[in-house]
């Protein structure tokens, strides 16, 4: 095969060739190595060189297919940033957990991606280290914040990667690059050495071309983590799903947020519903059901992302590690140091958790968000004893001109609209390609209860083979 | 007017764990500056705290010896704030739901118990010794993280000498308990107090001062006496008590301020979202409870039942290891031995010869002790020769009939012919003292007494010694 060949193969069908022995980890290794070094979208703040080119573990199960991890991943001894300024060259000595479960796994380093710094953003336009393009159209972003691993994967330069969703991290920049993006139920897996944004929402996921690639990233990341209180682990294991019909499914369409006049675009709106007849076409039952808090769930979202970031960022003061600008006194070096280190989106949601966990606001601001959430968390339970998932689109637009936003942030928080609910109710939530709008991808957001990953990957995969989008549309602009 | 001080406690006591409260490193004091570290207690980018259960175990065992209400599920919650000896720039305590609320100890109300983890250190280096003035401060992360229990006391005390003496029961508690080494120079007990006063007679509270971080009893009592003072003078001049918190300058008594309640930070608390709360089963506090070794407390009162006196059963029951001493000996089986005048030896007389350290320690054992104080008791031996006796047990050990026999320290028994003589001769040699006792100055029998002591070498019962002058003397 040649090292074009190679890249095309699904990471599941990659990992099966080298299994079978018709194709050697190393060449495979290369082959990725060389297509991220060429990466011409930003999508990369670093990529092992060929002499780092690690041996895969004998009959591993994911049979030495090289990982893309985002950048807030600690990597020992590889750079990892989170996107900022202030951690510029930082090398951690540890890894985290889930990239060293999936390197035992045979899935070693290929590079670090790009993001909005510390996990703050929708478009990717918040990396201090620069934006990434969308491969579909290089004038518009990719989403993000996993903006760089959804990039790299629709390029074809990664042949998958790792993300964190906090609100929609890894969904959105999913539908807006055309792959499949999944965030799993919160406490599956650990978050040890994953660079905080908001520790109770924070969760690593894949970022993959398939449904099947998803579920099998997915087997090798969850896990109780000793080092990780917050962490369960999952129920059983994550099966590769091969379901073609969804006999007997009932979806739930939540009015609150795919309803008209919420602000969805009429092209994506248009491609959900062309999906949903698609999927009463495979046998399921599609009705209207009701999230009634779920409008209130940005407002809190953006209550307690910030009150948890505020503290979680509180260590970058250029004491220990990072950058430090000097002021003679601390105070000033203090100040200094963060003036300098963070962006302006970093220090707006710092702003504004120190004033929402404020002597005297607490109660007002991340008390009430805290019921909302609540709340939230109650409707998706009723939901569920209805219908076996919610669906949406996964976001509200398709991927927009760079740019486009970053004058007005409440704009840009409006990407995570139909995302967020999930994030506060800490169930699993996946992404999947749901065809075009003007040449732009759109996604199909599905979600059920907590650990259902397996039914929600295989109502996934029914509906990706039913869909059979077409991705090549990223790999031609400029390829 | 006359005033009366209101003082609440706060004590951080250190748990004596091996391991640190969130992560694996070392509790151990001192050593190689930071290299009791590891990411999680440096705060490096992405770790995550998890509790060593053993600081729970041990919190609870402090908890119910203060007779504390357990709460059945407690949490974490982070305070925030910034300073370089708190690597997250927040430390995580426990906030709305702290281990345990309620309870007392001795004569002093507890408040609440709370678990927390402790800031790195801070060296300063330049003149001052402070962070003010230094011209450089480096930081040292080994005690970052190390197990605190934050003891909170209702405003229950009313002078610093109770404030000392609480203390020091508070500490022979976790000393006995196990828990803590409460080692106020290593740092490992630490104490704040926040003192008001107020008109004797008066049930409200004063504008209260918060005294910071004393680290020895005796600055403590000294720190309370001063702000105390303070306080009174400033009311009595007709000012105001402002609230703020205060620095006592041991070596100048200065008192000065740390800041005001308008400098006073807004901590931010909220839930600490990378812990999950704890549960406290029953059969943890099961456990604790079996494990719990007889108190301080408890042993005083058991002490006094025996017929020990007040101040001797608090001593012994407030130093463990001389409590334990003193129940060796009584249990050594000697019946003639009394159970006061062992206490007696123990107390004063061997306290005065071992000091602070521990007298199991010592090469006198126990049962040679109490064998010395029934020999006292049978007047085998005088008691001016029992402390001869005991200086040697001290020194070298050994048996203390030996001793008195080696060295010929017996008493000359009271009707022992032998002891008549030498009065005699001691009333010859001294005839003017002799005079005096006839004339009814008792106090010259001294130069009787002493003379015979000097011939006897101290073996003769003074007691009998008076019997026979008074007798030869006709009175």
């Amino acid at each position: 095969m040649s090292a074009t060949d190679v890249t095309l193969l699904s990471a599941a069908a990659a990992a099966r060739a080298v299994q079978r022995g018709e194709l050697s980890p190393a060449e495979l290794f290369q082959a990725y190595r060389a297509a991220a070094a060429a990466d011409e979208l930003n999508a990369y703040l670093w990529v092992a060189d060929e002499a780092q080119a690690p041996e895969a573990p004998a009959g591993a199960p994911l049979g030495g297919v090289p990982l893309a991890v985002k950048d807030l991943f600690c990597t020992a001894g590889v750079p990892s940033q989170a996107g900022s300024r202030i951690l510029e060259g930082y090398r951690p000595p540890y890894t985290a957990s889930v990239v060293a479960r999936l390197a035992a796994a045979g899935a070693p380093l290929l590079g670090k991606t790009n993001q909005d710094e510390f996990a703050m953003g929708s478009s990717n336009e918040n990396s201090a280290f620069g934006p990434v393009l969308n491969p579909w159209d290089r004038t518009r972003v990719p989403g993000g914040s996993s903006g760089g691993s959804a990039a790299a994967v629709a390029a074809g330069s990664a042949p998958w990667a790792l993300g964190t969703d906090t609100g929609g991290s890894i969904r959105q920049p999913a539908a807006l690059c055309g792959i499949v993006g999944l965030k799993p139920t919160y406490g599956t897996v650990s978050r040890y050495g994953m660079i905080a944004f908001a520790s109770s929402l924070d969760q690593a996921g894949p970022l993959t071309r398939d449904v099947t690639d998803a579920a099998l990233l997915l087997a090798h990341m969850v896990g109780q983590d000793e080092r990780d209180s917050t962490s369960i682990g999952f129920p059983g294991e994550i099966a590769l799903p091969r379901s073609d019909s969804l006999a007997g499914i009932r979806l739930g369409v939540p009015e609150e947020l795919s309803g008209a006049g919420v602000g969805i675009e009429p092209g994506v709106l248009d491609a959900f519903g062309a999906t949903l007849k698609l999927a009463e076409s495979l046998g399921a039952t599609v009705e209207t059901c009701r999230l009634p808090h779920a409008p209130h769930a940005l407002s809190a979202y953006y209550v307690l992302a910030p009150a948890e970031a505020s503290s979680n960022l509180a260590r970058y003061d250029g004491v220990r590690y990072g950058a430090r600008v000097e002021d003679g006194g601390l105070v000033g070096m203090y100040t200094q140091t963060r003036s300098a280190g963070f962006g302006p989106e970093v220090k707006r949601r710092i702003m504004l958790g120190t004033y929402s966990l404020s002597s005297g606001y607490y109660d007002a601001y991340y008390g009430r968000a805290q019921r909302v959430r609540t709340k939230i968390a109650e409707d998706f339970a009723s939901a569920f004893e209805r219908f076996d998932f919610v669906v949406t689109p996964t976001s509200p637009s398709v991927a927009f001109e760079l740019g486009a936003k970053t004058a007005d942030p409440l704009s840009m928080y409006l990407n995570d609209y139909c995302t967020v609910p999930m994030s506060l109710a800490g169930i699993p939530a996946i992404s999947i390609p749901n065809g075009l709008s003007a040449g732009l991808p759109t996604g199909f957001q599905l979600c059920g209860p907590a650990f259902s990953e397996n039914r929600v990957l295989e109502a996934a995969f029914a509906l990706e083979q039913a869909i059979g989008f077409d991705a090549a549309g990223a790999r031609s602009d400029g390829g | 007017m006359d005033y009366e001080p209101v003082i609440g406690l706060e004590v951080h006591a250190q748990l004596l764990t091996q391991a640190k409260i969130f992560c694996g490193c070392s509790a151990k004091f001192g050593g190689v500056p930071n290299h009791h570290t590891c990411p999680v207690c440096l705060g490096m980018p992405g770790v995550l705290p998890v509790l060593n259960k053993k600081v729970v175990e041990y919190a609870m065992k402090m908890a119910l010896a203060a007779n504390c209400r357990i709460n059945g599920e407690c949490s974490f919650a982070r305070k925030n704030y910034f300073y370089p000896d708190l690597p997250k720039g927040y430390q995580i305590s426990q906030y709305d739901e702290p281990l345990c609320r309620g309870g007392h100890l001795g004569d002093v109300r507890i408040h609440r118990v709370h678990l927390e983890e402790d800031a790195a250190k801070l060296v300063h280096a330049g003149a001052s010794g402070r962070i003010h003035g230094s011209d450089a401060s480096v930081v040292d992360f080994n005690r970052g993280g190390t197990p605190l229990a934050e003891i909170v006391t209702e405003p229950d005390v009313r002078s610093a000498a109770q404030a000392r003496e609480w203390l020091t029961l508070l500490r022979t508690t976790l000393r006995r308990l196990g828990v803590s080494d409460v080692n106020m120079e290593e740092g490992s007990l630490r104490c704040d107090a926040n003192i008001s006063i107020r008109p004797v007679g008066s049930t409200e509270l004063g504008t209260k001062t918060e005294l910071k971080n004393m680290n020895s009893f005796r600055f403590i009592e000294r720190g309370i006496n001063a702000e105390v003072a303070r306080q009174e003078a400033l009311l009595r001049d007709g000012g105001q008590v402002v609230q703020e918190t205060l620095h006592f300058d041991p070596r100048t008594e200065a008192i000065t301020s740390l800041r005001s309640k308008e400098e006073a930070h807004d901590y931010r608390y909220f839930p600490e979202p990378d812990l999950v709360p704890v549960a406290t089963s029953v059969e943890m506090l099961a456990a604790a409870r079996d494990a719990m070794p007889e108190l301080p407390a408890a042993r005083e009162e058991r002490l006094q039942a025996l017929g020990i006196s007040a101040a001797d059963a608090r001593q012994l029951a407030w130093r463990t290891e001389l409590g334990d001493y003193f129940e060796a000996a009584l249990a050594s089986g000697n019946s003639r031995v009394g159970v006061q005048s062992l206490a007696n030896w123990v107390c004063n007389e061997l306290v005065a010869r071992v000091g602070e350290d521990d007298p199991n320690a010592s090469k006198v054992r126990p049962d040679a002790l109490a064998g010395l104080v029934a020999l006292v008791a049978a007047k085998a031996v005088t008691v001016g020769n029992a402390k001869l006796v005991l200086d040697r047990l001290v020194a070298e050990g050994g048996d203390p009939a030996q001793i008195v026999e080696a060295e010929d320290l017996g008493a000359i028994a009271g009707g022992d012919d032998a002891l008549e003589p030498i009065v005699d001769a001691a009333l010859a040699a001294n005839a003017d003292a002799a005079e005096k006792i006839r004339a009814g100055n008792m106090k010259a029998i001294g130069a009787i007494i002493g003379h015979v002591m000097r011939e006897t070498k101290g073996r003769a019962d003074g007691a009998e010694v008076t019997r026979l002058v008074r007798s030869k003397l006709g009175l």
